[in-house]
C-alpha cells in the first residue's frame, strides 16, 4: 500500500488545468500546420495561420489558447493499492481546480442551470475514477468548452441502422453543427454501451492523439470514411468554406444491449486540451 | 478575396450597406461586449419600458465573456462565443439601432430577416483565437452588470479588430457560399 497525501494531488491537478489551457498539444499544432499546407480555400488558410499564432501566444505568454477555459472534466486511474491520506480525493481535486482557475486567470464558466448563478471558481469538476492495478494515480484533465458541447449529441439508433446508420447520423451532425463548434474540430465517437457509456467512451475517444486511428482496422477505415465525407461538404475552416471541416475522427465501440444501438458524437472544437500526470 | 476594409464606430446605414459577406475589415474605435445573461437583462430593460445602460445607436455588440487579465494585461483571452444564443434577443437591438454583431456561427432566419429590415451586420471573428484577437484590444471599462463577471457589458476600444462580414443586409451569407463552393458531393 502507497500513501498519497491529498496536498500533492491538488498541487498536481491545479498545474494541469493551467497547463491544459494554456499549451496546446503537438499534435494539434502539427495538424495545424498540415492544414496550412493542404488547405484550399484562402480564408481557411488565413484561419490556420491565426489559429497558429494564437497558440504561440498563449504558450510563451501563459494565457489561456481560448477565453472558454472550460468544464473541468478529469479521467483518475486509481491504482488499488494507493491510500489517499488527509482527505477525500474529489476534494482534492475540487480544490485544484479552484486553486488553477484563480491562480492561472483561467475563466469561471460553471452556473447554477436554474438561477444561472456563476459558482464563482469553475468547481464542481466531472470526474471520473476509475480502479486500475497497482499503486500509482494517474491524471487526465481534459477541460472542454460549452461551445462545441452543445452540438454533441446521444442517440439511440435501431440495430437494423448498422454502420451505415452510424456513419450517417455523425455526418448530419458536423453538417447541422456548422460553423458553430469552432471547426477545424476533432470528432469523438461513442458506439455501443448504454445511454451514459456512450458518450463517455466518445469523450475518452478524444484524448487519442490526433493524427493516430483505431488499431482496429475495421474502426479505422470508418473514420476515414466519416472524415472524408464530413470534409467533402465543403464547410472548412470556421465555416468560411474549405476542405477540412474535421481533423479527425475518433470512434471507440463497446459491446451493446441486444434490442440497442447507442451512439454519442463529442465534437470538440480545435482547443482540444488534455493534459496528464502520473503520481 | 476583396481588400481588407478599415471600420470605424459608431457605423452609418451607408457604412454597412457597403459590406458585403465575405468581405474582410479591421474594426476600429468601440464596441460593447454581452452574452447570454447580460442580453437578458437588455431585453428585460426594453420589455419594462426602460432605457438601455448604453446607446446602442450605430454601436457593434461582440458576443464575448473574456478570460480575466492578468496582472499588466487590459483583458485576457477574448475570442467570439457562439451567436445563435443570442437569437431571440438580437432582433428587439436591431430595432434600437444596433449596427453590427460579433460572434461565430450561423444566425436564425429571424434574425437575418431582421437585419435587412433594420440594416445590421453580422461579422464572425476566428472562434478559439482568443490570446490573438485580445491583442486588438487596448481599453475596457466594465459599464453595467458588474455581478455578472465574464458576462457583464464591458466598453472595449479596439484596434484593427480583425473580423469577416458573414451576413450584409443584402441577403449574402458567407457561409452558405462557403460550403457551395467547395462541396464534392
Amino acid at each position: 500500500m502507497r500513501e498519497i497525501n491529498v496536498k500533492e494531488i491538488t498541487e498536481a491537478v491545479k498545474n494541469l488545468c493551467m497547463d491544459a489551457n494554456y499549451e496546446l498539444g503537438d499534435d494539434v499544432m502539427t495538424a495545424f500546420r498540415r492544414g496550412l499546407e493542404t488547405e484550399e480555400s484562402p480564408a481557411g488558410r488565413g484561419v490556420f495561420e491565426a489559429l497558429i499564432e494564437n497558440a504561440e501566444i498563449a504558450r510563451n505568454e501563459r494565457i489561456p489558447i481560448c477565453q472558454d477555459t472550460g468544464f473541468a472534466v478529469f479521467f483518475v486511474e486509481l491504482g488499488q493499492d494507493v491510500h489517499i491520506v488527509d482527505g477525500l480525493l474529489t476534494d482534492a481535486i475540487n480544490e485544484g481546480v479552484r486553486q488553477g482557475y484563480s491562480e492561472g486567470y483561467l475563466r469561471k464558466s460553471i452556473c447554477d442551470p436554474f438561477t444561472r448563478k456563476n459558482t464563482g471558481d469553475n468547481t464542481p469538476a466531472v470526474i471520473n475514477i476509475n480502479l486500475v492495478s497497482g499503486d500509482r494515480l494517474k491524471i487526465i484533465a481534459a477541460p472542454k468548452g460549452g461551445g462545441s458541447t452543445n452540438m454533441s449529441r446521444v442517440t439511440m439508433l435501431k440495430p437494423a441502422d448498422g454502420i451505415e446508420g452510424i456513419k450517417n447520423y455523425v455526418v448530419q451532425r458536423a453538417i447541422e453543427a456548422g460553423s458553430n463548434p469552432c471547426p477545424p474540430v476533432i470528432i469523438g465517437v461513442g458506439i455501443g454501451g448504454t445511454l451514459e457509456w456512450a458518450p463517455l467512451i466518445a469523450k475518452k475517444a478524444l484524448l487519442r492523439p490526433l493524427g493516430t486511428t483505431n488499431p482496429d482496422p475495421q474502426l479505422a477505415e470508418i473514420e476515414g470514411d466519416i472524415l472524408k465525407r464530413i470534409n467533402d461538404t465543403g464547410i472548412g475552416p470556421q465555416g468560411f468554406g474549405g476542405r477540412i471541416y474535421a481533423m479527425g475522427v475518433h470512434i471507440e465501440k463497446f459491446p451493446c444491449h441486444i434490442a440497442s444501438l447507442p451512439l454519442a458524437v463529442n465534437i470538440c472544437c480545435h482547443a482540444s486540451r488534455h493534459k496528464e500526470i502520473i503520481l | 478575396m476583396s481588400d481588407i476594409i478599415r471600420l470605424t464606430t459608431p457605423l452609418s446605414d451607408s457604412d454597412v450597406g457597403e459590406l458585403k459577406a465575405g468581405d474582410q475589415v479591421l474594426i476600429n474605435g468601440i464596441v460593447y461586449t454581452a452574452r447570454d445573461a447580460a442580453h437578458k437583462r437588455l431585453i428585460d430593460l426594453l420589455d419594462q419600458g426602460k432605457e438601455l445602460p448604453f446607446d446602442i445607436s450605430g454601436q457593434i455588440i461582440y458576443y464575448v465573456g473574456p478570460a480575466p487579465a492578468r496582472p499588466g494585461k487590459v483583458i485576457g483571452p477574448a475570442g467570439p462565443t457562439t451567436s445563435y444564443r443570442m437569437d431571440p434577443y438580437a432582433p428587439g437591438l436591431m430595432e434600437r439601432g444596433l449596427k453590427g454583431m460579433i460572434g461565430k456561427g450561423s444566425r436564425s432566419g429571424e434574425v437575418i430577416g431582421a437585419m435587412k429590415r433594420y440594416r445590421c451586420v453580422y461579422f464572425a471573428a476566428i472562434g478559439g483565437a482568443a490570446a490573438l484577437i485580445a491583442r486588438s484590444i487596448k481599453k475596457v471599462d466594465i459599464i453595467a452588470y458588474e455581478d455578472l463577471g465574464t458576462e457583464a457589458i464591458r466598453r472595449l476600444e479596439v484596434e484593427d479588430f480583425k473580423a469577416v462580414v458573414v451576413n450584409d443586409i443584402h441577403g449574402n451569407d458567407l457561409y452558405k457560399d462557403g460550403k457551395e463552393r467547395y462541396c464534392r458531393e
